[in-house]
């Protein structure tokens, strides 16, 4: 109660918090997309590739407001994208290594402007390090004007260009031939990706924004075949995760934001593949058991069928013919009982087995099927 | 001295990486290099609470082993199919590097890595650390290690040359001639985490990134045997290593900063200029043969309607508007240089008549 009581009283808990939970929704539903588009590392390479623009716009300004140094990382990422494009399309140079290079050239170069401006002789670069690993904490009622305004904007252009993206996602090629230019949608969806980044760089830190659009978009899919469904979810799963991690780092001593939003985000993938109905793991090995019993009970009433063959009227036989004809392989005993309570088989007060007109339905009607 | 050698650590540093990296460039694994880079740092931070020995020889093996689990990890993510291989990366590497991080600031007194040193690297402080034996000083030990790791490099590379090529551009027929591809797939992966762990030290986990995958894609680039891939790749991380030293030496800033940087300036040298694959390259070829087939075109135009007779009238270079669609500077350019290249000549009364060897190419271009 504490914490709830701290949350809606505490000025700076509050702040954190809202300001964690939209750009959680901002990364979640904009990251639902990266993810479906098997661009996930993408979002890896912008963060990272935005370094040396937050580092240049203090360096170009001398100013340290949050919306100098997020156009500044939103450029930076942004050319980074073009340049993977570019490598990509006209160049035999992979993806993935296109993506590792600008990665790490551009975060190498951001480090290099980093520690030029740190031995600047004035101290008003101090803080810029916290671009990092991400500082809740430092977050003000301003910043989250800029988080919330451009967060808005990302989330508004999903909604205006939904069929747009949507069609990009699953079939640009369909797109195309309706006459959608698909080129177009792609660079603007990914400016909308780049910006859910850079509004989390201060907060999540360049070396693990990429963790927070991936995440929670992976929780969002294993619950859902819609794609909306899947876009709310991930926005949804997003804003738990940013408020556990900055409100737990910010609350207690020495816990960056940035790993422990991560931490937090990765614990809701690993429920949602747990326990994720129809595609999760738990629920998907109850159905292969529950598959494999039906099998086995198909086997053993068909083995009953045939017996009933041989003899005329009801006739009853013994567990143990029923187990021979099965060479033992299968557990014979519980497929009678999930038959008896089907209705399918029955019993004799001799403890002997045969098959029911219901049973004896059932086979002759998968016997016309196939 | 000191100077020469961080060079030399750089050097060597990053060639180790770029031999290595060759082949995650090669297999598309390069990612997989980011992954490794990021997840050994959780190896040296468990080993070193079980130890408490920052010198501790067992933190490599320690890495090295987080590295190959990392590995494993994502590939049991992407077997449950629940998630698409560049999202099981995108989820393992994270989790697995927050733990560590969370750890080092916590316990940030007992450590002695701080979260700087993790992404930048020491190696100006190579030089510090020296390796003696029986008092003498034999230089710093950064170097005697990743001397060894280069050894280790080039041996493995060296012995199973064959199967390494073999498995990276025909996986399905290695596997076919019995070479245990998964086998070799989790050799070489340590080989790549011990080579991380080594080069982490020095330049910080995302910066060997840069080493382990510019170089290689660059040599890539320029050529396509994988000898000459291998050698320009070394050649071309020395390249960085020094460039990279003395850009930073110039402005004071992070030296493994500078080698990335370089390394990146190397690979867009090579993207633009390259020889045959570059972009301008590219385009002049493109811009020759698009001349050179409108010259083509006019010696079948001219074959086409010759002993015709229109001929006066369709072989002249102002009727080339009509009837290719040609603007006439575009036309007035295509006749002067198929007559440069003696396709065709200009009669006084301004017909265009072939040469016998622009009749001889026409007809060889129709003949297909």
């Amino acid at each position: 109660m504490d914490l709830l009581r701290d949350l809606l009283f505490d000025y700076t808990l509050r702040t954190v918090a809202l300001g964690a939970a939209t750009l959680g929704i901002v990364a979640g539903a904009l990251g639902t997309f990266a993810v479906l588009r098997r661009q996930s590392l993408l979002g890896d390479a912008i963060s990272h590739a935005a370094l040396p623009g937050i580092v240049l716009a203090f360096l170009l300004t001398g100013m340290k407001s949050t919306f100098v140094l997020v156009l500044g990382a939103a450029i930076a990422g942004w050319i980074g994208t073009l340049i993977v494009m570019l490598v990509v399309r006209h160049s035999r140079v992979p993806e993935d290594s296109a993506l590792g290079i600008v990665l790490s050239v551009f975060f190498g170069a951001g480090l290099v402007l980093l520690t030029y401006v740190q031995k600047l002789p004035d101290a008003s670069q101090a803080g810029l390090d916290r671009f990092l690993f991400g500082q809740a904490a430092t977050m003000l009622s301003r910043d989250i004007v800029v988080i919330g305004g451009l967060g808005a904007i990302a989330l508004l252009a999903v909604v205006i260009f939904w069929k747009e993206f949507k069609l990009l996602s699953f079939d640009p090629e369909f797109g195309a031939s309706l006459g959608v230019p698909m080129r177009t949608v792609d660079i603007l969806l990914t400016t909308f990706l780049v910006i859910a980044i850079v509004i989390g760089l201060q907060t999540v830190g360049v070396v693990l924004m990429s963790a927070l659009v991936i995440a929670p978009a992976a929780a969002a899919r294993q619950w859902t075949n819609s794609l909306s469904v899947m876009v709310v979810l991930a926005a949804l799963f997003g804003a738990i995760a940013g408020v556990t991690g900055a409100v737990i780092s910010s609350s207690a001593q020495h816990v960056p934001t940035g790993p422990t939003i991560v931490l937090a985000a990765t614990t809701l993938v690993l429920f949602s593949m747990l326990a994720a109905p129809e595609r999760g793991l738990v629920w998907s090995a109850l159905s292969r058991r529950r598959q494999r019993q039906q099998i086995r009970a198909d086997a053993v009433l068909a083995d009953l069928y045939a017996l009933a063959g041989h003899h005329a009227g009801e006739h009853g036989h013994e567990l143990a013919v029923l187990e021979t004809m099965r060479a033992g392989r299968t557990d014979v005993r519980r497929a009678l009982d999930v038959l008896e309570q089907r209705g399918l088989a029955r019993r004799d007060n001799r403890n002997r087995w045969s098959i029911t007109d219901a049973g004896r339905a059932e086979v002759e009607s998968e016997k016309e099927q196939s | 001295m000191i100077a020469l050698e961080i060079q030399l650590v750089a050097i060597v540093v990053s060639v180790a990486c770029s031999l290595a990296g060759v082949f995650l460039v090669l297999r598309r694994m390069a990612l997989m290099s980011d992954a490794i880079s990021h997840t050994v740092l959780l190896g040296i931070v468990l080993v070193f609470f079980i130890t408490r020995d920052i010198g501790s020889p067992l933190l490599v093996v320690g890495a090295a082993a987080m590295g190959v689990a990392t590995v494993a990890l994502v590939e049991l993510v992407r077997r449950t199919r629940l998630v698409r291989e560049d999202a099981s990366i995108g989820l393992v590497f994270p989790a697995l590097f927050s733990i560590a991080v969370i750890l080092i600031t916590r316990y940030a007194g007992s450590v002695h890595l701080d979260t700087d040193a993790v992404l930048l690297g020491e190696i100006a402080f190579a030089p510090f650390r020296r390796f003696e034996a029986g008092g003498v000083d034999l230089g710093p030990r950064a170097l005697w290690i990743m001397g060894g790791i280069l050894i280790l490099n080039v041996s493995f590379i060296a012995i199973l040359y064959k199967e390494l090529k073999l498995s990276t551009f025909d996986p399905g027929l290695a596997a076919a001639l019995g070479f245990a591809p998964g086998v070799l797939h989790y050799a070489f992966m340590t080989l790549v985490s011990i080579t991380a762990v080594g080069a982490f030290d020095t330049v910080g986990s995302i910066l060997v990134v840069a080493l382990m995958i510019a170089p290689p894609a660059t040599a890539y680039l320029l050529s396509d045997s994988l000898p000459r891939v291998l050698v320009l790749s070394a050649a071309i991380a020395t390249i960085a290593a020094l460039g990279g030293f003395w850009a930073a030496w110039l402005i004071d800033a992070s030296i493994a900063g500078c080698m990335a940087a370089a390394a990146g300036v190397l690979f867009l040298l090579a993207f633009m200029l390259g020889p045959d694959r570059g972009l301008i390259a590219v385009a002049r070829r493109r811009e020759r043969q698009r001349w050179e087939f409108a010259r083509l075109m006019l010696a079948i135009h001219l074959l086409h309607h010759e002993g015709t007779e229109a001929s006066a009238e369709e072989n002249r270079e102002t009727h080339l508007g009509e009837h290719l669609r040609w603007e006439p500077q575009f036309a007035a350019r295509v006749v002067r240089e198929a007559e440069e290249h003696d396709l065709l000549r200009r009669l006084p009364d301004g017909q265009l008549r072939l040469t016998s060897s622009g009749r001889l190419a026409a007809e060889r271009a129709m003949a297909g």
